[in-house]
């Protein structure tokens, strides 16, 4: 279908584009790469009266790292973060992340800030943002606040943003020396949602010990969801003593997954299960010849 | 409902239009500029057919309202054979290896192909079939356009 009417402005920076979003209330909606919001336009999905494009805002894209931090503007687009090494070397999982987000033609156009703005329970950027710690710098007329990514998923496209604030960057920690990352997930087809996606990242410190773990799931919950228990049982081991196929079962107790016509719930903690213990394989130097 | 001035240029030709906000740029470049050679298939992101390249980079134009290619400059399917009418290499293969029956997607392919050679010299097989994954085919069965993919490749 075509989209139904709306108002529409192109602000050239953020302040002005929170001076329309103030006025425009709860019917305005902020347009970042439009590969979601779009389709939902023309689905009639979703029939706002004014559309905030932030696509002409200034200086709105790029990352930069300082002070034992990466940030990285919210208008980065997909195709930017997949060939950016400043990205690959301090958070390689959101590099990873891109390659299965969507298509060549979808990543040309979305964002950072939009995935996470929309916060799709199924996507990758959120997962990882979670698994990393990252935290969500948001702007609004009254000022900026940080909000912490463990406070930000409040359910599915459902998020802890205000009425008047807009994603102005994601800032992720510095995992510092002996991290390893890794995202993987199942999907059907290449740019298909996954039926199962899990962020890892692992530090292991001095004597082959791990020191700090971070492993958030995507489509297996109604948010992005932290393995709480399996991190739990990582931190502090000998990653010579690690039972990674217990480990691979026990991550999936957190999540939540659910019957569709893609796959039923149990198959996919099954495949969980499996995906868990083949990223562990893979960060730990343990693969198994197969 | 807003109405705004756009200059874009479409195959190096300069178009000034008033276009309502939420037409998309498929449909500016289909209804409004008279190119009907790009296709709208699902109109919702999905299948790919409408794909044009804008400023150097392929999007699919279903996804994009024609007012952000204001400033743009915007290539389709049209654009791509030289002007005395010789087929872009990626044209010329899809035709010999019978990479189409009824076209319908085609342009989408063509543009995705183009795109992708014009951003990097010489891409594998594999770097051009995962491009495409983006692009759906219902009557091929993708071998003619595998077959396409390959000989592009060498």
């Amino acid at each position: 279908m075509k989209p139904p009417p709306f108002d529409y402005v192109a602000p050239r920076s953020l302040e002005e584009a929170l001076e329309h979003l103030a006025r425009g209330g709860q019917d305005a909606r902020v347009l970042a790469g439009g590969q979601s919001l779009v389709p939902m336009l023309a689905l009639r999905l979703a029939r706002p009266a004014l559309l905030i494009d932030l696509n002409r805002v200034a200086d709105f894209s790029g990352a930069t790292f300082g002070s034992s931090e990466l940030r990285v503007k919210a208008m980065t687009r997909q195709c930017a973060i997949l060939r950016d090494p400043l990205i690959a070397e301090h958070a390689p999982a959101l590099t990873q992340a891109t390659a299965f987000i969507g298509h060549e033609q979808t990543r040309n156009r979305g964002t950072i800030g939009g995935s996470l703005g929309l916060a799709d329970p199924q996507s990758e950027y959120p997962a990882v943002a979670l698994a990393l710690g990252a935290q969500i710098l948001a702007r609004s007329k009254s000022g900026m606040r940080r909000i912490p990514i463990e406070q930000y998923f409040l359910g599915p496209y459902s998020t802890a943003l205000h009425l008047g604030e807009i994603i102005a960057e994601v800032i992720f920690p510095n995992w510092g020396v002996g991290t390893v990352m890794l995202v993987d997930e199942v999907a059907r087809r290449p740019g298909d949602f996954a039926l199962v996606g899990l962020a890892t990242a692992l530090q292991v410190g001095a004597g082959g010990r791990i020191s700090r773990v971070g492993m958030a799931w995507f489509g297996m919950a109604p948010t992005p969801r932290r393995a709480t228990k399996a991190e739990d049982a990582l931190t502090g081991e000998l990653v010579s003593r690690i039972d990674i196929d217990a480990i691979g079962r026990l991550a999936v107790e957190d999540s939540e997954p659910w019957d569709d016509v893609h796959a039923s719930a149990s198959y996919r903690r099954t495949v969980g299960a499996h995906v868990a213990a083949r990223s562990l394989r893979r960060l730990l130097g343990k693969e198994v010849a197969t | 409902m807003s109405e705004h001035s756009i200059r874009t240029t479409v195959n190096g030709v300069p178009i000034s239009k008033t276009v309502e906000a939420r037409r998309t740029l498929v449909d500016f470049l289909r209804v409004d500029c008279n190119l009907t050679g790009t296709h709208v298939g699902c109109e919702h992101g999905v299948c790919g057919a409408c794909t044009v390249i804008v400023d150097g980079f392929s999007v699919r134009a279903c996804l994009m309202l024609a007012v952000q290619a204001d400033g743009a400059a915007v290539r389709t399917v049209e654009g791509v054979a030289a002007p005395d009418g010789t087929l872009h290499p990626v044209q010329q293969v899809l035709h010999e290896e019978h990479g189409l029956q009824c076209g319908f997607c085609t342009p989408g392919f063509v543009m995705t192909l183009v795109a992708q050679l014009e951003q990097q010299p010489r891409p594998s097989a594999g770097e051009m079939k995962a491009a495409l994954s983006g692009n759906i085919c219902r009557c091929t069965g993708y071998q003619g356009i595998l077959r396409a993919v390959d000989r592009l490749a060498r």
